[in-house]
Protein backbone atom coordinates (compact mmCIF):
# COMPACT_ATOMS: atom_id res chain seq x y z
CA UNK A 1 0.00 0.00 0.00
CA UNK A 2 1.54 2.97 -0.92
CA UNK A 3 1.11 6.14 1.79
CA UNK A 4 2.44 8.93 -0.80
CA UNK A 5 1.73 9.15 -4.55
CA UNK A 6 5.73 10.08 -4.29
CA UNK A 7 5.95 6.33 -4.73
CA UNK A 8 3.88 6.48 -8.25
CA UNK A 9 7.55 6.81 -10.00
CA UNK A 10 6.19 7.13 -14.02
CA UNK A 11 10.15 8.03 -14.96
CA UNK A 12 13.62 8.50 -13.21
CA UNK A 13 17.32 9.86 -13.98
CA UNK A 14 19.06 9.80 -10.96
CA UNK A 15 17.86 12.49 -8.71
CA UNK A 16 15.35 13.86 -11.03
CA UNK A 17 11.57 11.59 -11.23
CA UNK A 18 8.59 12.29 -12.31
CA UNK A 19 6.12 10.99 -10.03
CA UNK A 20 2.48 10.94 -9.66
CA UNK A 21 2.50 13.85 -7.12
CA UNK A 22 4.21 16.25 -9.88
CA UNK A 23 1.95 14.90 -12.19
CA UNK A 24 -1.27 15.62 -10.74
CA UNK A 25 0.20 19.35 -9.43
CA UNK A 26 0.91 19.86 -12.97
CA UNK A 27 -2.63 18.99 -13.74
CA UNK A 28 -4.68 20.94 -11.25
CA UNK A 29 -2.32 24.30 -12.33
CA UNK A 30 -3.67 23.67 -15.50
CA UNK A 31 -7.03 23.54 -14.15
CA UNK A 32 -6.46 25.97 -12.26
CA UNK A 33 -4.88 28.34 -15.34
CA UNK A 34 -7.16 27.83 -17.77
CA UNK A 35 -10.79 27.66 -16.08
CA UNK A 36 -9.04 31.70 -15.05
CA UNK A 37 -7.97 32.25 -18.59
CA UNK A 38 -11.17 31.00 -20.04
CA UNK A 39 -13.51 33.01 -17.23
CA UNK A 40 -11.02 36.25 -16.95
CA UNK A 41 -10.95 36.74 -21.08
CA UNK A 42 -14.11 37.59 -21.21
CA UNK A 43 -14.56 39.73 -18.56
CA UNK A 44 -17.30 42.51 -18.22
CA UNK A 45 -17.46 45.73 -16.01
CA UNK A 46 -21.15 46.19 -16.41
CA UNK A 47 -23.40 45.52 -14.07
CA UNK A 48 -24.52 42.49 -15.31
CA UNK A 49 -21.77 39.73 -15.71
CA UNK A 50 -21.66 36.09 -15.89
CA UNK A 51 -21.94 33.86 -13.29
CA UNK A 52 -18.52 32.39 -13.96
CA UNK A 53 -17.00 35.79 -13.31
CA UNK A 54 -19.77 36.47 -10.50
CA UNK A 55 -18.10 33.28 -8.74
CA UNK A 56 -14.69 34.07 -9.40
CA UNK A 57 -15.03 37.49 -7.92
CA UNK A 58 -16.64 36.49 -4.54
CA UNK A 59 -13.61 33.96 -4.40
CA UNK A 60 -11.14 36.65 -5.24
CA UNK A 61 -12.84 39.36 -3.06
CA UNK A 62 -13.82 36.48 -0.48
CA UNK A 63 -10.02 36.23 -0.01
CA UNK A 64 -9.70 39.57 0.13
CA UNK A 65 -11.49 40.26 2.90
CA UNK A 66 -10.33 37.30 4.75
CA UNK A 67 -6.36 38.81 4.65
CA UNK A 68 -7.92 41.90 5.72
CA UNK A 69 -9.25 40.41 8.41
CA UNK A 70 -5.95 38.84 9.74
CA UNK A 71 -4.72 42.41 10.01
CA UNK A 72 -3.16 43.07 6.22
CA UNK A 73 -4.53 46.82 5.28
CA UNK A 74 -3.72 46.00 1.18
CA UNK A 75 -4.33 42.67 0.48
CA UNK A 76 -4.19 43.10 -2.85
CA UNK A 77 -0.35 42.39 -1.82
CA UNK A 78 -0.40 39.08 -0.71
CA UNK A 79 -3.32 37.74 -2.40
CA UNK A 80 -0.95 36.16 -5.06
CA UNK A 81 0.93 34.08 -2.24
CA UNK A 82 -2.14 33.62 -0.30
CA UNK A 83 -4.55 33.07 -2.55
CA UNK A 84 -2.51 30.94 -4.76
CA UNK A 85 -1.83 29.01 -1.23
CA UNK A 86 -5.47 28.55 -0.65
CA UNK A 87 -6.91 27.86 -4.26
CA UNK A 88 -4.45 25.08 -4.85
CA UNK A 89 -5.08 23.32 -1.75
CA UNK A 90 -8.54 23.16 -2.04
CA UNK A 91 -8.33 22.20 -5.24
CA UNK A 92 -6.05 19.64 -4.58
CA UNK A 93 -7.93 18.40 -1.39
CA UNK A 94 -11.44 18.31 -3.35
CA UNK A 95 -10.59 16.65 -6.72
CA UNK A 96 -10.67 13.63 -4.24
CA UNK A 97 -14.45 13.24 -5.23
CA UNK A 98 -13.20 11.53 -8.70
CA UNK A 99 -11.90 7.64 -8.44
CA UNK A 100 -8.14 6.53 -8.06
CA UNK A 101 -6.94 10.35 -7.77
CA UNK A 102 -4.76 11.01 -5.09
CA UNK A 103 -4.46 14.53 -3.70
CA UNK A 104 -0.93 15.89 -3.91
CA UNK A 105 -1.03 17.47 -0.84
CA UNK A 106 -0.97 13.84 0.80
CA UNK A 107 2.21 14.14 0.04
CA UNK A 108 4.74 15.29 2.54
CA UNK A 109 6.99 16.56 -0.06
CA UNK A 110 4.47 18.68 -1.55
CA UNK A 111 3.58 20.04 2.24
CA UNK A 112 6.90 21.08 2.71
CA UNK A 113 7.73 22.74 -0.32
CA UNK A 114 4.40 24.83 0.58
CA UNK A 115 5.80 25.18 4.32
CA UNK A 116 8.79 26.01 2.98
CA UNK A 117 7.44 29.22 0.41
CA UNK A 118 5.64 30.16 3.46
CA UNK A 119 8.95 29.76 5.56
CA UNK A 120 10.51 32.22 2.52
CA UNK A 121 7.72 34.33 2.00
CA UNK A 122 7.88 35.69 5.73
CA UNK A 123 11.19 37.24 5.22
CA UNK A 124 10.67 38.41 2.05
CA UNK A 125 7.45 40.16 2.77
CA UNK A 126 8.40 41.33 6.00
CA UNK A 127 12.17 42.87 4.49
CA UNK A 128 10.13 44.39 1.49
CA UNK A 129 7.83 46.01 4.18
CA UNK A 130 9.83 47.19 6.87
CA UNK A 131 13.23 46.66 5.47
CA UNK A 132 15.76 44.71 6.25
CA UNK A 133 17.64 45.68 9.49
CA UNK A 134 14.15 46.51 10.88
CA UNK A 135 13.15 43.11 10.10
CA UNK A 136 16.17 41.38 11.41
CA UNK A 137 15.83 42.92 14.97
CA UNK A 138 12.71 41.65 15.05
CA UNK A 139 14.03 38.53 15.82
CA UNK A 140 15.93 40.32 18.74
CA UNK A 141 12.54 41.12 20.85
CA UNK A 142 11.81 41.47 23.64
CA UNK A 143 15.73 40.91 23.98
CA UNK A 144 18.22 39.25 22.48
CA UNK A 145 18.18 36.19 24.55
CA UNK A 146 14.74 35.64 22.52
CA UNK A 147 16.45 35.15 19.44
CA UNK A 148 17.03 31.10 19.43
CA UNK A 149 13.17 30.92 20.60
CA UNK A 150 12.39 33.20 17.83
CA UNK A 151 14.45 30.92 15.28
CA UNK A 152 13.02 28.02 16.73
CA UNK A 153 9.32 29.02 16.58
CA UNK A 154 10.09 30.12 12.64
CA UNK A 155 11.15 26.63 11.73
CA UNK A 156 8.62 25.13 13.98
CA UNK A 157 5.88 26.12 12.63
CA UNK A 158 6.70 25.80 9.54
CA UNK A 159 7.39 22.19 10.41
CA UNK A 160 4.05 22.35 11.67
CA UNK A 161 2.46 23.47 8.78
CA UNK A 162 4.11 20.93 6.73
CA UNK A 163 3.30 18.11 9.08
CA UNK A 164 -0.31 18.87 9.68
CA UNK A 165 -1.47 19.48 6.09
CA UNK A 166 0.25 16.16 4.65
CA UNK A 167 -1.11 14.46 8.09
CA UNK A 168 -4.40 15.17 7.53
CA UNK A 169 -5.20 14.77 3.93
CA UNK A 170 -2.86 11.27 3.89
CA UNK A 171 -5.00 10.22 6.74
CA UNK A 172 -8.10 10.91 5.24
CA UNK A 173 -6.97 9.17 2.42
CA UNK A 174 -5.93 6.03 4.06
CA UNK A 175 -8.89 5.92 6.31
CA UNK A 176 -11.02 5.69 2.89
CA UNK A 177 -8.50 3.42 1.96
CA UNK A 178 -8.93 1.06 5.08
CA UNK A 179 -12.73 1.00 5.27
CA UNK A 180 -13.07 0.08 1.46
CA UNK A 181 -11.02 -3.36 2.86
CA UNK A 182 -13.38 -3.41 5.92
CA UNK A 183 -16.37 -1.98 4.55
CA UNK A 184 -17.09 -1.48 1.25
CA UNK A 185 -20.79 -0.04 0.96
CA UNK A 186 -21.82 3.19 2.29
CA UNK A 187 -19.80 3.99 4.81
CA UNK A 188 -16.67 5.00 2.77
CA UNK A 189 -18.85 7.53 1.39
CA UNK A 190 -19.23 8.99 4.49
CA UNK A 191 -15.39 9.16 5.37
CA UNK A 192 -14.87 10.55 1.85
CA UNK A 193 -17.39 13.31 2.34
CA UNK A 194 -15.74 13.94 5.49
CA UNK A 195 -12.55 13.91 3.82
CA UNK A 196 -13.96 16.99 1.86
CA UNK A 197 -15.09 19.24 4.54
CA UNK A 198 -11.24 18.51 6.15
CA UNK A 199 -9.19 19.18 3.18
CA UNK A 200 -11.44 22.75 2.78
CA UNK A 201 -10.74 23.15 6.50
CA UNK A 202 -6.92 22.63 6.12
CA UNK A 203 -6.55 24.60 3.05
CA UNK A 204 -8.25 27.54 4.92
CA UNK A 205 -5.64 26.43 7.66
CA UNK A 206 -2.88 26.71 5.64
CA UNK A 207 -3.54 30.10 4.04
CA UNK A 208 -4.68 31.69 7.16
CA UNK A 209 -2.02 30.45 8.96
CA UNK A 210 0.52 31.71 5.99
CA UNK A 211 -1.38 35.67 6.74
CA UNK A 212 -0.97 35.50 10.06
CA UNK A 213 2.76 34.30 9.81
CA UNK A 214 3.03 36.88 7.30
CA UNK A 215 1.39 39.52 8.87
CA UNK A 216 3.32 39.26 12.40
CA UNK A 217 6.26 40.07 10.07
CA UNK A 218 5.20 43.17 8.19
CA UNK A 219 3.46 44.62 11.23
CA UNK A 220 6.10 45.61 14.48
CA UNK A 221 4.38 45.04 17.55
CA UNK A 222 3.68 48.29 18.65
CA UNK A 223 4.69 47.62 22.02
CA UNK A 224 7.94 46.35 21.43
CA UNK A 225 8.78 49.04 19.60
CA UNK A 226 7.93 51.93 21.92
CA UNK A 227 10.11 50.19 24.53
CA UNK A 228 12.89 49.92 21.98
CA UNK A 229 12.64 54.18 21.30
CA UNK A 230 12.51 54.35 25.45
CA UNK A 231 16.25 52.41 25.74
CA UNK A 232 17.65 54.33 22.60
CA UNK A 233 17.01 56.97 24.20
CA UNK A 234 18.41 56.86 27.38
CA UNK B 1 6.69 9.35 5.21
CA UNK B 2 9.93 10.14 3.40
CA UNK B 3 10.73 13.77 1.81
CA UNK B 4 11.68 13.24 -2.25
CA UNK B 5 13.92 16.21 -1.97
CA UNK B 6 13.41 16.77 -6.03
CA UNK B 7 9.55 16.62 -5.75
CA UNK B 8 10.01 19.73 -2.56
CA UNK B 9 12.26 21.91 -5.37
CA UNK B 10 9.51 20.94 -8.11
CA UNK B 11 6.65 21.70 -5.92
CA UNK B 12 7.86 25.12 -4.85
CA UNK B 13 8.82 25.97 -8.17
CA UNK B 14 5.21 24.55 -9.62
CA UNK B 15 3.64 26.88 -6.81
CA UNK B 16 5.80 29.79 -7.82
CA UNK B 17 4.45 28.96 -11.12
CA UNK B 18 1.15 29.20 -10.37
CA UNK B 19 1.36 32.08 -8.61
CA UNK B 20 2.46 34.12 -11.97
CA UNK B 21 0.05 32.55 -13.59
CA UNK B 22 -2.73 32.98 -11.14
CA UNK B 23 -1.71 36.30 -11.12
CA UNK B 24 -1.52 37.24 -14.68
CA UNK B 25 -4.63 35.50 -15.33
CA UNK B 26 -6.95 35.24 -12.15
CA UNK B 27 -6.11 38.38 -9.45
CA UNK B 28 -5.32 40.79 -11.85
CA UNK B 29 -8.10 40.97 -14.18
CA UNK B 30 -10.61 40.47 -11.61
CA UNK B 31 -9.34 42.90 -9.28
CA UNK B 32 -9.09 44.94 -12.39
CA UNK B 33 -12.51 44.26 -13.48
CA UNK B 34 -13.84 44.72 -10.09
CA UNK B 35 -12.30 48.33 -9.56
CA UNK B 36 -13.60 49.56 -13.04
CA UNK B 37 -17.30 47.84 -11.91
CA UNK B 38 -16.98 49.69 -8.80
CA UNK B 39 -15.36 53.04 -10.30
CA UNK B 40 -18.77 52.73 -12.86
CA UNK B 41 -21.36 52.15 -9.94
CA UNK B 42 -19.81 55.23 -7.81
CA UNK B 43 -20.01 57.36 -11.17
CA UNK B 44 -23.55 56.15 -11.77
CA UNK B 45 -24.57 57.13 -8.41
CA UNK B 46 -23.08 60.29 -8.54
CA UNK B 47 -24.97 60.45 -12.37
CA UNK B 48 -28.11 59.48 -10.69
CA UNK B 49 -27.57 61.82 -7.92
CA UNK B 50 -27.17 64.62 -10.03
CA UNK B 51 -29.90 63.44 -12.47
CA UNK B 52 -32.36 63.48 -9.29
CA UNK B 53 -31.22 66.40 -8.53
CA UNK B 54 -31.77 67.92 -11.46
CA UNK B 55 -35.21 66.12 -12.05
CA UNK B 56 -35.92 67.79 -8.37
CA UNK B 57 -35.05 71.14 -9.63
CA UNK B 58 -36.51 70.82 -12.70
CA UNK B 59 -39.82 69.20 -10.43
CA UNK B 60 -40.17 72.26 -8.31
CA UNK B 61 -38.90 74.75 -12.17
CA UNK B 62 -42.24 73.03 -13.38
CA UNK B 63 -44.01 73.38 -10.32
CA UNK B 64 -43.74 76.74 -10.31
CA UNK B 65 -44.62 77.35 -13.78
CA UNK B 66 -47.94 75.39 -13.37
CA UNK B 67 -48.94 77.35 -10.78
CA UNK B 68 -48.45 80.67 -12.05
CA UNK B 69 -49.90 79.12 -15.50
CA UNK B 70 -52.90 78.68 -12.96
CA UNK B 71 -53.26 81.51 -11.16
CA UNK B 72 -52.30 83.85 -14.77
CA UNK B 73 -55.18 81.17 -15.88
CA UNK B 74 -57.47 82.29 -13.27
CA UNK B 75 -57.36 85.89 -13.47
CA UNK B 76 -57.67 85.98 -16.77
CA UNK B 77 -60.64 83.75 -16.49
CA UNK B 78 -61.91 86.20 -13.48
CA UNK B 79 -61.00 89.12 -15.85
CA UNK B 80 -63.30 87.58 -19.17
CA UNK B 81 -66.23 86.60 -15.98
CA UNK B 82 -66.04 90.37 -15.21
CA UNK B 83 -65.78 92.14 -18.23
CA UNK B 84 -68.93 89.88 -19.38
CA UNK B 85 -70.83 90.69 -16.17
CA UNK B 86 -69.90 94.54 -17.09
CA UNK B 87 -70.81 94.01 -21.05
CA UNK B 88 -73.63 92.49 -20.12
CA UNK B 89 -75.03 95.10 -17.34
CA UNK B 90 -73.99 97.75 -19.75
CA UNK B 91 -76.03 96.20 -22.53
CA UNK B 92 -79.11 95.44 -20.72
CA UNK B 93 -78.99 99.03 -19.41
CA UNK B 94 -78.57 100.19 -23.09
CA UNK B 95 -81.61 97.94 -23.93
CA UNK B 96 -83.42 99.74 -20.86
CA UNK B 97 -82.46 103.15 -22.13
CA UNK B 98 -83.39 102.10 -25.31
CA UNK B 99 -86.81 100.71 -23.95
CA UNK B 100 -87.54 103.44 -22.26
CA UNK B 101 -86.36 106.29 -24.53
CA UNK B 102 -88.57 104.20 -27.28
CA UNK B 103 -91.84 103.89 -24.54
CA UNK B 104 -91.22 107.67 -23.92
CA UNK B 105 -91.07 108.45 -27.67
CA UNK B 106 -94.35 106.56 -28.20
CA UNK B 107 -95.77 108.14 -25.43
CA UNK B 108 -94.93 111.43 -26.27
CA UNK B 109 -95.90 110.54 -30.11
CA UNK B 110 -99.21 109.39 -28.68
CA UNK B 111 -99.96 112.18 -26.77
CA UNK B 112 -98.83 114.71 -29.53
CA UNK B 113 -101.51 112.49 -31.59
CA UNK B 114 -103.71 112.80 -29.00
CA UNK B 115 -103.34 116.50 -28.50
CA UNK B 116 -102.88 116.96 -32.31
CA UNK B 117 -106.56 115.23 -32.48
CA UNK B 118 -108.00 116.93 -29.84
CA UNK B 119 -106.75 120.39 -31.03
CA UNK B 120 -108.05 119.68 -33.91
CA UNK B 121 -111.46 118.87 -32.98
CA UNK B 122 -111.44 121.50 -30.74
CA UNK B 123 -110.76 123.85 -33.82
CA UNK B 124 -113.58 122.49 -35.55
CA UNK B 125 -115.85 122.52 -32.52
CA UNK B 126 -114.72 126.04 -32.31
CA UNK B 127 -115.13 127.32 -36.40
CA UNK B 128 -118.33 125.40 -36.58
CA UNK B 129 -119.31 127.36 -33.44
CA UNK B 130 -118.47 130.15 -35.10
CA UNK B 131 -119.57 129.41 -37.84
CA UNK B 132 -123.28 128.87 -36.26
CA UNK B 133 -123.17 131.90 -34.51
CA UNK B 134 -121.98 134.30 -37.42
CA UNK B 135 -124.81 132.30 -39.72
CA UNK B 136 -127.35 132.68 -36.66
CA UNK B 137 -126.69 136.40 -35.91
CA UNK B 138 -126.44 137.02 -39.65
CA UNK B 139 -129.59 135.70 -40.44
CA UNK B 140 -131.29 137.59 -36.99
CA UNK B 141 -129.44 140.76 -38.73
CA UNK B 142 -131.92 143.68 -39.43
CA UNK B 143 -131.82 147.27 -39.99
CA UNK B 144 -133.93 147.84 -36.43
CA UNK B 145 -130.79 145.63 -34.61
CA UNK B 146 -128.38 148.09 -36.97
CA UNK B 147 -130.29 150.69 -35.53
CA UNK B 148 -129.29 149.45 -31.59
CA UNK B 149 -125.81 148.87 -33.40
CA UNK B 150 -125.01 152.27 -34.27
CA UNK B 151 -126.91 153.53 -30.95
CA UNK B 152 -124.20 151.40 -28.85
CA UNK B 153 -121.40 152.48 -30.88
CA UNK B 154 -122.27 156.24 -30.73
CA UNK B 155 -122.74 155.16 -26.47
CA UNK B 156 -119.22 153.97 -27.05
CA UNK B 157 -118.01 157.02 -28.56
CA UNK B 158 -119.09 158.61 -26.08
CA UNK B 159 -118.01 156.69 -23.06
CA UNK B 160 -114.73 156.57 -24.44
CA UNK B 161 -112.01 156.94 -21.83
CA UNK B 162 -109.65 160.00 -21.60
CA UNK B 163 -106.79 158.20 -22.64
CA UNK B 164 -108.67 156.50 -25.71
CA UNK B 165 -110.11 159.84 -26.62
CA UNK B 166 -106.27 161.07 -26.11
CA UNK B 167 -105.29 157.89 -28.72
CA UNK B 168 -108.34 159.11 -30.99
CA UNK B 169 -107.80 162.43 -31.30
CA UNK B 170 -103.84 162.16 -31.67
CA UNK B 171 -104.75 159.08 -34.58
CA UNK B 172 -107.30 161.47 -36.36
CA UNK B 173 -105.20 164.97 -36.24
CA UNK B 174 -102.36 163.84 -37.79
CA UNK B 175 -104.96 162.13 -40.93
CA UNK B 176 -106.30 164.53 -44.07
CA UNK B 177 -107.71 161.24 -44.98
CA UNK B 178 -111.48 161.39 -45.03
CA UNK B 179 -112.64 158.77 -41.49
CA UNK B 180 -113.38 155.19 -42.90
CA UNK B 181 -116.68 154.68 -41.60
CA UNK B 182 -117.89 150.66 -42.59
CA UNK B 183 -121.25 148.98 -41.40
CA UNK B 184 -123.19 145.65 -42.65
CA UNK B 185 -125.96 147.61 -43.64
CA UNK B 186 -126.22 151.30 -45.07
CA UNK B 187 -126.89 153.66 -42.06
CA UNK B 188 -129.80 155.74 -41.51
CA UNK B 189 -128.79 160.07 -42.50
CA UNK B 190 -129.55 160.37 -38.75
CA UNK B 191 -127.19 158.28 -37.21
CA UNK B 192 -124.91 159.32 -39.70
CA UNK B 193 -125.33 162.64 -38.25
CA UNK B 194 -125.47 161.27 -34.63
CA UNK B 195 -121.53 159.72 -35.77
CA UNK B 196 -120.69 162.34 -37.10
CA UNK B 197 -121.39 164.61 -34.01
CA UNK B 198 -119.91 162.72 -31.39
CA UNK B 199 -116.93 162.58 -33.64
CA UNK B 200 -117.11 166.11 -34.00
CA UNK B 201 -117.48 166.61 -30.35
CA UNK B 202 -114.34 164.52 -29.04
CA UNK B 203 -112.28 166.23 -31.60
CA UNK B 204 -113.61 169.48 -31.73
CA UNK B 205 -113.16 169.69 -35.52
CA UNK B 206 -115.38 168.67 -38.62
CA UNK B 207 -113.54 166.03 -40.57
CA UNK B 208 -114.69 164.30 -43.86
CA UNK B 209 -116.62 161.14 -43.30
CA UNK B 210 -117.00 158.16 -46.04
CA UNK B 211 -119.41 155.35 -45.12
CA UNK B 212 -119.46 152.34 -46.57
CA UNK B 213 -121.05 149.02 -45.90
CA UNK B 214 -119.51 145.31 -45.37
CA UNK B 215 -121.80 142.53 -44.58
CA UNK B 216 -119.33 140.84 -42.50
CA UNK B 217 -118.94 143.01 -39.80
CA UNK B 218 -122.10 141.21 -38.64
CA UNK B 219 -124.86 144.26 -37.22
CA UNK B 220 -121.65 146.44 -36.11
CA UNK B 221 -120.09 149.76 -36.80
CA UNK B 222 -115.93 150.26 -37.65
CA UNK B 223 -114.21 153.66 -37.42
CA UNK B 224 -110.97 153.43 -38.61
CA UNK B 225 -108.53 156.40 -39.53
CA UNK B 226 -104.33 155.82 -39.76
CA UNK B 227 -104.40 152.45 -38.08
CA UNK B 228 -106.52 153.01 -35.59
CA UNK B 229 -109.57 151.69 -35.21
CA UNK B 230 -112.96 151.60 -32.83
CA UNK B 231 -115.82 149.18 -33.86
CA UNK B 232 -118.65 147.33 -32.28
CA UNK B 233 -119.74 144.57 -33.62
CA UNK B 234 -120.87 141.23 -33.31
CA UNK B 235 -117.92 139.91 -35.14
CA UNK B 236 -115.50 141.89 -33.13
CA UNK B 237 -116.52 140.12 -30.01
CA UNK B 238 -116.71 136.85 -32.01
CA UNK B 239 -112.87 137.61 -33.13
CA UNK B 240 -111.74 138.43 -29.69
CA UNK B 241 -113.34 135.38 -28.13
CA UNK B 242 -111.59 133.15 -30.67
CA UNK B 243 -108.29 135.13 -30.39
CA UNK B 244 -108.74 134.54 -26.43
CA UNK B 245 -109.40 130.66 -26.57
CA UNK B 246 -105.80 129.24 -27.43
CA UNK B 247 -104.28 131.73 -24.68
CA UNK B 248 -106.65 130.12 -22.66
CA UNK B 249 -105.96 126.57 -23.56
CA UNK B 250 -102.43 127.35 -23.16
CA UNK B 251 -102.90 128.26 -19.33
CA UNK B 252 -105.03 125.28 -18.87
CA UNK B 253 -102.14 122.69 -20.26
CA UNK B 254 -99.84 124.74 -17.98
CA UNK B 255 -101.61 124.44 -14.72
CA UNK B 256 -102.46 120.95 -15.49
CA UNK B 257 -100.05 117.91 -14.00
CA UNK B 258 -97.98 116.62 -17.20
CA UNK B 259 -99.25 113.11 -18.84
CA UNK B 260 -97.58 110.14 -17.85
Amino acid sequence: MKLSPDQTIFWSYGFFNINLTLVTTWGIMLLLVLTSAIITRKLKTDMHISRWQCILEMVVTGINSEIKGVGLDSPQLYIGFIGTMFLFIATANVLIVFPYYQAPTGSLSTTTALAISVFLAVPFFGIKQRGIGTYLKSYLQPTFIMLPFNLISELSRTLALAVRLFGNIMSGGMIVAILLSITPFIFPIVMQALGLLIGMVQAYIFSILATVYIAAAVQAPPKNSDKKDLVTKK
Amino acid sequence: MKIDWFTVIAQVLNFLILVGLLWRFLYKPILKAIDEREKKIVARLADAEAKKTEANKEQEEFKQKNEAFDKERKALLDKAVAESEDERKKLLEQARKDAASLTAKLDAASKEAQENLNHEIAQKTRQQVFAITRKALTDLASAGLEEQSANMFIGRLHGLKEEEKRQFVDAFKSNSNPILVRSAFDLPEKQQNEIKDAVNRILSAAPQFQFKTNPELISGIELSANGYKLAWSISEYLNSLEKSIPVMEKEISETLPPKK
